[in-house]
C-alpha cells in the first residue's frame, strides 16, 4: 500500500476523530448567557426549556467511544495494509493468487482464520487419526473401519452434508442417483471400490442406441431386456431383442448382468436407476444414459472419504 | 457559526450531514479501488465462457443472488462446508459482482464439479425430487426457453471493456483482453438453440474453479 494511501486513511481518521472531540467538548461549553438551570429566554406554546448541561453519563460514553476508537486503531490494522497493529492481527491470507500459494502460506500464517484451523486440526485430527488409521500410521480398513460404529456416525455426518443432496439423507437415492443401501454396485461395492468412485468420481457411458437400432430394434431389446428380470412380454419381440442383445452384452455381459468395469448395471435384478416401466427402458436405449458422480478428492480429502466410505460399504452389510 | 443557524437551515444541515457521513467512505473504500488485490485476478481465473456468461444474466435475471450467496467467509465453520473463503482476485471480472447478502439457500461461490449436470436440472425443475425438505422455487421454464444468441458477442465486448485493465499480463508482459476475437466472432454459434437449463448449469459449473 503506498504511503500516499497510507496518509490519506490516517489524516481523515484522526482528523474524525479528533474532530469528534472537539465538537463534544464545544457542545459543552455553556455560551448561552443563561445560567445553568435557568429558563431560557423563549418558550414555545407556553413550553419552556431549560439550559441543562448534556447528562453527564451521556457526555462519558462519548469520551469513551473517541479513547476506544483511538486505541483501536491502533491494536487492529486499521490505517495502512502494510502493518498489522500492536496485535499483529489479520483476519486471513487474502492476497493470495492460487490454491498453491494459499497451501504454502497456511503452515506459517499466524492469521485469525488459519489459527482457528490449526486449533481444530489439534482438535479433530486426533479423533479422526484414532477412527481412521492405525498405530502404523496407514489407513485402517475400510470393512475395519465400517465395525466401528463411532467411525460410522462420523462417516454418516459427513455423508448427510456432502452426499445426501444426490443420494438421499438415508442413501437409498432416487431416480437417476444410486440407491447405495441395495448391494447393488455399478462400479463395484468392495470398500476400496466405493472410494475410488468417492475419491475420483465416475462417468457413466451408455450410449444413445436411437439411431443405430430404430424403432422397431428399441422395442425388441426393451421387451428382451425386461424379460431378463422376469417380466412377461411378447415373446417374438423379446426373442429378436435377444439377437440383438450382442452388441450390449459389450458392456452388460452375455447374460445382462453387467460390468463393473464400465459401470454396467445388472439388468437382471429388478433393480432401475432410471426406471423400470417400459417407457423409461426404452428411454434410456434410445438416449442413452450419463450418469456423473463428481469426484471428491479435492473438495473432501483423504480422511473423510475413508470414513464415507466406510458408512456406505457398511449400508449394505449385515448387520 | 452559530448552532442555531444550522438548525434552522435544512438544506446546509443535509450538506453537513453528507459531508460527515462521506467521511467514512472516503477512508475506508476509496483506497481499496486502487489495491493491487481487488484489480488483478488470481493466476487461474478464466473468464465465463458465451453459454456461462448467459447463464450467468439468468441467474440474476431469476434472482438466485436475493437467497444464494457467492462469498465464502474465512471461518471453518464456512470454509469447511463450502471450500476455500473467497478471495478479491476471483471477483475483479464480475460485473456486478453476486456476492449476495443473504443465505436462505447455500452459498454458491464453489459449487461448480459438487454435483452432475443430471442433478442441477432435476434440482432446478423441482428440488425436491432431490432435497425433500428444500424451500427453494422450481424453474421448469428453463428447460424450454431457447436462447437466441442475439446479443452474447455484444456481452463479451462489454465485459471486455469493463474489465479493462484487469486481464491477465501475457510472458511478454503485455495485458490480454479476457476474450479475443475469435470468442466473440463465435459467440452466437456457442450459445444460439441451447435451453436457458443448459446455460445456468454450465454458469453453476464455472463458479469456484480458481480454488481447488
Amino acid at each position: 500500500m503506498s504511503i500516499f494511501w497510507t496518509l490519506w486513511i490516517t489524516v481523515i481518521t484522526l482528523i474524525v476523530i479528533i474532530g469528534c472531540a472537539v465538537l463534544l467538548k464545544l457542545t459543552n461549553k455553556n455560551d448561552t448567557g443563561v445560567k445553568e438551570g435557568e429558563p431560557m429566554p423563549h418558550s414555545f406554546d407556553g413550553i419552556q426549556e431549560l439550559n441543562n448541561p448534556l447528562p453527564k453519563w451521556w457526555v462519558g460514553l462519548f469520551w469513551f467511544s473517541i479513547t476506544i476508537a483511538l486505541i483501536y486503531s491502533f491494536a487492529f490494522p486499521s490505517y495502512t495494509a502494510n502493518w498489522n497493529g500492536l496485535l499483529n492481527w489479520t483476519s486471513a491470507d487474502k492476497n493470495i493468487k492460487s490454491q498453491a500459494e494459499s497451501d504454502q502460506l497456511a503452515e506459517t500464517s499466524n492469521s485469525q482464520y488459519q489459527r482457528e484451523m490449526n486449533a481444530a486440526e489439534a482438535k479433530y485430527g486426533e479423533i479422526f487419526k484414532q477412527l481412521a488409521y492405525q498405530p502404523s500410521g496407514e489407513y485402517k480398513d475400510i470393512d475395519v473401519i465400517a465395525k466401528d460404529p463411532e467411525a460410522v456416525k462420523v462417516g454418516q455426518r459427513l455423508f448427510l452434508q456432502n452426499c445426501a443432496q444426490c443420494h438421499g439423507s438415508d442413501a437409498r437415492g432416487s431416480k437417476g442417483f444410486p440407491n447405495l443401501a441395495d448391494n447393488d454396485w455399478l462400479y463395484g461395492g468392495e470398500p476400496l471400490a466405493i472410494k475410488e468412485t468417492i475419491m475420483k468420481g465416475r462417468v457413466g457411458a451408455m450410449p444413445a442406441w436411437k439411431d443405430i437400432l430404430g424403432e422397431q430394434g428399441v422395442t425388441e431389446v426393451t421387451s428382451y431386456v425386461l424379460q431378463l428380470s422376469g417380466r412377461r412380454v411378447n415373446a417374438l419381440e423379446a426373442q429378436a431383442g435377444e439377437e440383438r442383445f450382442v452388441m450390449c452384452a459389450a458392456c452388460h455381459g452375455a447374460d445382462g448382468k453387467g460390468l463393473t468395469e464400465f459401470g454396467a448395471p445388472n439388468l437382471t435384478d429388478k433393480i432401475w436407476l432410471y426406471g423400470g416401466s417400459r417407457k423409461a427402458v426404452e428411454d434410456t436405449i434410445n438416449n442413452g444414459r450419463n450418469g456423473v458422480m463428481p469426484a471428491w478428492s479435492d473438495v473432501l480429502g483423504e480422511d473423510k472419504i475413508q470414513l464415507i466410505s466406510a458408512y456406505v460399504y457398511s449400508l449394505s452389510q449385515e448387520k | 457559526m452559530k448552532h442555531e443557524f444550522i438548525e434552522k437551515n435544512v438544506g446546509l444541515l443535509a450538506i453537513f450531514i453528507i459531508i460527515a457521513i462521506s467521511f467514512g467512505g472516503l477512508a475506508q473504500i476509496t483506497p481499496l479501488i486502487f489495491q493491487k488485490e481487488v484489480n488483478e485476478p488470481v493466476d487461474t481465473l478464466v473468464p465465463y465462457t458465451a453459454l456461462e456468461m448467459e447463464g450467468r444474466d439468468i441467474y440474476i435475471r431469476e434472482g438466485c443472488h436475493v437467497c444464494h450467496s457467492q462469498m465464502i467467509r474465512p471461518f471453518r465453520a464456512e470454509t469447511e462446508r463450502y471450500g476455500h473463503y473467497s478471495v478479491a482476485g476471483e471477483s475483479v471480472w464480475e460485473h456486478p459482482f453476486l456476492w449476495g447478502s443473504k443465505r436462505t439457500g447455500p452459498d454458491l461461490a464453489r459449487v461448480g464439479g459438487r454435483y452432475s449436470d443430471a442433478w442441477h436440472e432435476v434440482h432446478l425443475i423441482n428440488p425436491r425430487d432431490v432435497v425433500p425438505q428444500s424451500n427453494m422455487p422450481g424453474f421448469p421454464w428453463l428447460a424450454t426457453n431457447l436462447l437466441t444468441g442475439e446479443d452474447t458477442a455484444r456481452k463479451l465486448e462489454i465485459f471486455n471493456m469493463l474489465t479493462k485493465g484487469n486481464g491477465h499480463v501475457d510472458e511478454n508482459g503485455v495485458m490480454q483482453p479476457i476474450y479475443t476475437e475469435a470468442d466473440i466472432a463465435g459467440a452466437k454459434a456457442a450459445v444460439e438453440g441451447k435451453t436457458e437449463m443448459q446455460a445456468l448449469i454450465a454458469y453453476l459449473q464455472s463458479l469456484g474453479h480458481a480454488f481447488k
